[in-house]
């Protein structure tokens, strides 16, 4: 069934966008990202303009994020304070993101930026990842404890705060930070900005793994909420009706992926979300290296 | 209905108009595409008739040329080099003016019915309807960007090159047939028609059509571009509100 979508301008089949969102869906619950860079990318292959598609996918996130995180907050596995710190870090970085968003669009390397951005960013934490699930594994398997590492110069860090649901007492400064990358990333990429939070919680700030994905849901509820709000106001990108069938698809998807993440162990799941982030970035790394079949484009307007 | 249609056309003809050039007119199947949320393309219908002056003397019979552009546009053709190993955007031509959709029909290949001079003054086919005054400053090799714009509009069929599939009968009557796409730009559409002889223009004829967002579509649009923030906050509301129905239901599901 085609659809004509009113802000996109362009007619798309109904069911694919429903796939497209309930694939996403399933992610989130599993591993408490947004699926943000799957979306965005997978809504550019079908034709969706890139300012649309990265608008309307943080609208989208919202929805998918929010029911997980009525689940997670169900089971008590949120720090709310951490979260708040990582939430004024995320609207700054917000405000931020949009604005070199605009600039890039002008200067007509908007596609290339977001994905060297995708490349560059996946890259890195996928291959982390990857490399301290193996260890963790390896380790567990011989026996030994799993212990979590506590940076010193973190320690060091003025502003220490206690955040008792995540057993840290430590500065809010590196929290703030990384609330603030993850706000432009949500912004330019389109993303909720799960696949650098969360490694970031458990191997910068040392949280729990069992209050992560909890925390980073209630931090991208938020911070992909303004972003929407922003690009709505700012460049009128944000498709309403693309929105809603991304979530239909969505929600029900976060459902599932939820209770299929909670039967999985926490190691298994990281690997298999390095997995998955490595596979995205190898797919867009190739598309960058290979000539492409055409090498011109059109952009409506001068600017 | 179409060849009633034709039959009044021809009857509403005065039997003895003056005597001078031939002249063309036409009608369309709808002169208003309402684009709604089900809009998935649509065909125009374009008929008409020659009015002739004298009786035909052993003369050569008439070319007939169709187009419809849609609205002009200002647009920017990127060329991707390899640099530092991946592909990016580095050569940019800026068009003046675009049709955001140009299709022609004509009744016989184009090179002979319409001359070059007369294609030139009327702007008639594809690389003609589109301007790029001044644009040779920027770039070496314009042609080759026009040409990519062409094709790759042509591969969308928002470009459409339909040689020979006007219909002509008795000399008089014609029809064509012009699938418009879904991907369609909102605005005015003008309808063209080229009666030619020996090559040369004779006759045009022009009309419009209108194609806008209707119903939901409309609102939607409007409320996007009007009440930014309010549809940002509505678009959040829905969100949220699917996100906790949708948690809602699934729990009542598995009890």
């Amino acid at each position: 069934m085609q659809l004509y979508l009113p802000i996109a301008e362009v007619s798309i089949n109904a069911f694919l966008l429903l796939g497209i969102g309930g694939l996403v869906g399933i992610l989130s619950g599993m591993f408490g990202v947004g699926g943000g860079f799957l979306i965005t990318p997978l809504l550019f292959f079908i034709g969706i303009p890139p300012a649309v598609a990265v608008a309307t996918s943080a609208n989208q996130i919202v929805a998918s994020s929010f029911s997980a995180l009525l689940a997670h907050l169900k089971r008590k596995t949120v720090d709310l304070r951490m979260g708040t710190v990582l939430l004024i870090g995320g609207l700054i970085g917000s405000f931020l993101g949009v604005q070199v968003f605009n600039l890039l669009r002008q200067l007509g390397q908007v596609d290339l930026l977001v994905n060297i951005f995708y490349v560059v960013f996946l890259g890195i934490i996928g291959a982390m990842m990857f490399v301290e699930s193996l260890n963790a594994i390896r380790r567990s398997r011989k026996g030994g404890r799993v212990t979590r590492r506590h940076h010193t110069w973190i320690q060091a860090l003025p502003l220490k705060v206690k955040f008792r649901k995540s057993g840290l007492y430590i500065s809010v400064i590196p929290p703030v930070i990384v609330g603030i990358l993850v706000g432009i990333l949500a912004a330019i990429m389109g993303v909720g900005g799960g696949f650098i939070m969360v490694p970031a919680m458990i191997y910068l700030l040392g949280m729990p793994t069992k209050v992560v994905i909890g925390t980073s849901l209630f931090q991208i509820v938020f911070v992909t909420a303004a972003t929407t709000l922003l690009h709505a106001t700012t460049n009128y990108t944000v498709d309403i009706m693309l929105g809603l069938l991304l979530i239909v698809g969505g929600v029900i998807g976060a459902q599932v992926g939820t209770r299929i993440g909670t039967r999985m162990n926490a190691e298994q799941l990281r690997i298999l979300l390095a997995g998955l982030v490595l596979l995205v970035c190898g797919k867009l790394a190739f598309d960058l290296l290979v000539p492409p079949d055409e090498v011109y484009s059109i952009t409506e307007g001068w600017s | 209905m179409i060849r009633a249609a034709l039959m009044l056309l021809c009857l509403a003809l005065p039997a003895n108009a003056a005597p001078e050039e031939d002249s063309v007119l036409a009608g369309l199947s709808q002169n208003r595409i309402a684009i709604t949320a089900a809009f998935d393309g649509t065909e125009l219908l374009i008929f008409g008739t020659v009015k002739r002056s004298a009786p035909m003397r052993g003369e050569t019979p008439p070319g007939i040329i169709v187009t419809v552009s849609g609205p002009s546009q200002e647009i920017t053709v990127r060329r991707k080099e390899r640099w530092a190993g991946i592909w990016v955007n580095r050569a940019a031509l800026k068009i003046n003016r675009a049709p955001s959709f140009y299709a022609i029909a004509t009744s016989g290949p184009l090179t002979e019915v319409l001359s070059f001079t007369d294609d030139l003054r009327y702007s008639v086919s594809i690389p003609q309807a589109i301007r790029t005054v001044g644009a040779a400053h920027t770039v070496e090799y314009t042609d080759l960007f026009t040409d990519a714009l062409v094709r790759i509009r042509s591969r969308a069929d928002l470009y459409q090159n339909n040689e020979s599939t006007v219909n002509i009968l008795e000399d008089t009557l014609f029809d064509t047939s012009i699938t418009l796409p879904a991907n369609l730009v909102e605005g005015d559409y003008v309808v063209r028609l080229l009666l030619t002889r020996d090559r040369e223009v004779i006759s045009t004829f022009e009309t419009e059509i209108y194609v806008q967002k209707v119903g939901l579509e409309r609102f939607v649009y409007n409320l996007a571009h009007e009440q930014p923030l309010l549809y940002g906050l509505l678009s959040l509301v829905l969100a949220i509100g699917a996100g906790w129905a949708a948690s809602q239901a699934f729990r009542f599901v598995r009890g």
